[in-house]
């Protein structure tokens, strides 16, 4: 069952639930399993035109422990991009040398484009603000994983819903399975229109809050993001709110048994520290699962699995 | 006495007559329709008088019929815009624009941060309203609204 091979993931919009559920499963066997040397004799090339430390570790990771070599760069500075050369022209050059493609670039749709000249497949390790597809993916597995389903979760998402790139695919990935969304933000940094409208399309219910209330006990899964100083146009605003979106061990009390906390990371204070040693905490092994989706997804991709 | 009845634009014997463009937009349906690299004989009327428009512009190709997919690249620009077909003086034909459903170099997208604004990409647009003209970028995935719409 081949659906994908030699195709790319550029956007999780080009995955059918199906195949994103295949996506899943096959990560659960990497994760029983996660030295299996089907990337024996492969060359990945991870290409970061510009920095992103867990992406790239996790990537380079997943190919590793598949047995996969790798080339690629971490950082544009050090290769021709600093000449002037141009994007096609990297791409087609490097998809010579490797047999799949793993890129990061600040340039909206650039891996779109990568995947269009390549000939072979391309990952998309995100392009500015638009796509992260294997960060959502494996925030579904996540998701799964600590509840059992992906079906009639209440989920929250916290922070900054307003520019948050992953906040936005998760919510367009979730609307599949009957999600309800609990969205918590301060005024500047609230969900999109355009996300609620596709809410509403689906017939699927959201409450939007200022502040963490008392329906905290009603979570799932809390999702976290950073407020970031430099959204706000006025310093004192974010001043005034910089401290309500911090998530503090003594605010878990009443929550479900079964909630679990998801962040992206990189965290700087929005999630206390002494909320790490409560089992609710899931963010650290959340990462570790990106390493499992991302052998899946190579595996996927490549037509191996 | 009777005045003559004079045509603004001399008629034309085969061919096609590109009616009811905005006045504003002609210069753009030439471009997109590569007008000004074509030898036939063409005659241009801008600034008439028109009910619906307040201003019209109107067309005059000779020796050129178009298929539907090239003159549908003009609904972006010319809604409303009519086609007479021509042969031996007579309009044999008349037709309307339709905007389609997709749309493939003509427009820029209007995200800066695009690909398409930095490398030489043709851009594709996916139409996802045809009333108020609002093109999905193919590549960053951002909206192009009737407003912002550029003509490369």
């Amino acid at each position: 069952m081949h659906l994908m091979k030699n195709r790319s993931l550029v956007s999780i919009d080009d995955l059918s639930t199906r195949e994103i559920l295949r996506i899943l499963d096959l990560a659960e066997e990497f994760e029983k399993q996660p030295t299996q040397k089907l990337l024996e004799g492969k060359v990945a090339a991870t290409l970061f035109f510009e920095p992103s430390t867990r992406t790239r570790l996790s990537f380079e990771s997943a190919i590793s422990r598949l047995g996969g070599k790798i080339i690629g760069f971490s950082d544009s500075s050090s290769t021709s991009v600093s000449k002037g050369e141009t994007l096609n022209d990297t791409i087609r050059t490097v998809s010579n040398y490797c047999d799949l493609i793993v890129m990061r670039h600040p340039i909206e749709g650039s891996a779109r484009f990568a995947s269009e000249i390549a000939g072979i497949p391309v990952i998309n390790a995100g392009d500015g603000a638009n796509q992260h597809p294997t960060q959502t993916l494996l925030d579904l597995f996540s998701i799964r994983k600590t509840q059992g389903t992906l079906d009639n979760l209440n989920i929250f998402l916290v922070g900054d819903l307003k520019y948050g790139r992953t906040v936005h695919s998760l919510l367009l990935a979730m609307a599949r399975w009957k999600t309800t969304f609990n969205f918590i933000s301060p005024d500047e940094l609230r969900m999109p229109d355009e996300y609620k409208l596709f809410l509403d399309s689906f017939g699927l219910k959201y409450y939007e809050h200022t502040d963490f209330t008392d329906i905290i006990s009603k979570a799932d899964i809390i999702y976290m993001t950073r407020v970031q100083r430099e959204r706000f146009s006025d310093p004192i605003e974010y001043e005034k709110v910089k401290n309500v979106y911090v998530l503090r061990n003594s605010m878990l009390k009443n929550t479900k048994p079964t909630m679990r906390i998801l962040h992206p990371l990189p965290r700087v204070n929005e999630i206390h520290t002494d909320v790490d040693h409560n089992s609710k905490a899931y963010y650290f092994e959340q990462a570790l699962n990106g390493v499992y989706t991302r052998q899946a997804i190579l595996c996927t991709l490549l037509g191996i699995k | 006495m009777k005045e003559p009845k004079q045509l603004s634009v001399s008629a034309i014997q085969n061919g096609t007559v590109i009616d009811h463009v905005p006045a504003n937009t002609l210069f753009k349906v030439i471009k997109i329709l590569r007008l000004d690299h074509i030898d036939n004989q063409i005659t241009f009327g801008t600034n008439l008088e028109s009910k619906k428009l307040g201003r019209k512009a109107i067309i005059k190709i000779s020796g050129i019929f178009f298929e539907d997919e090239d003159i549908n690249r003009i609904a972006l620009v010319a809604p409303d815009a009519k086609l007479n077909i021509i042969k031996d003086y007579e309009v044999v034909e008349k037709r309307v624009v339709q905007v389609p459903d997709s749309i493939t170099g003509i427009a820029r997208c209007m995200n800066p941060k695009c690909i398409t604004n930095f490398e030489t990409v043709t851009t594709k647009f996916k139409v996802v309203s045809k009333k108020n003209v609002a093109l999905k970028c193919h590549y960053c995935e951002k909206i192009t609204t009737q407003d912002n719409l550029q003509i490369i």
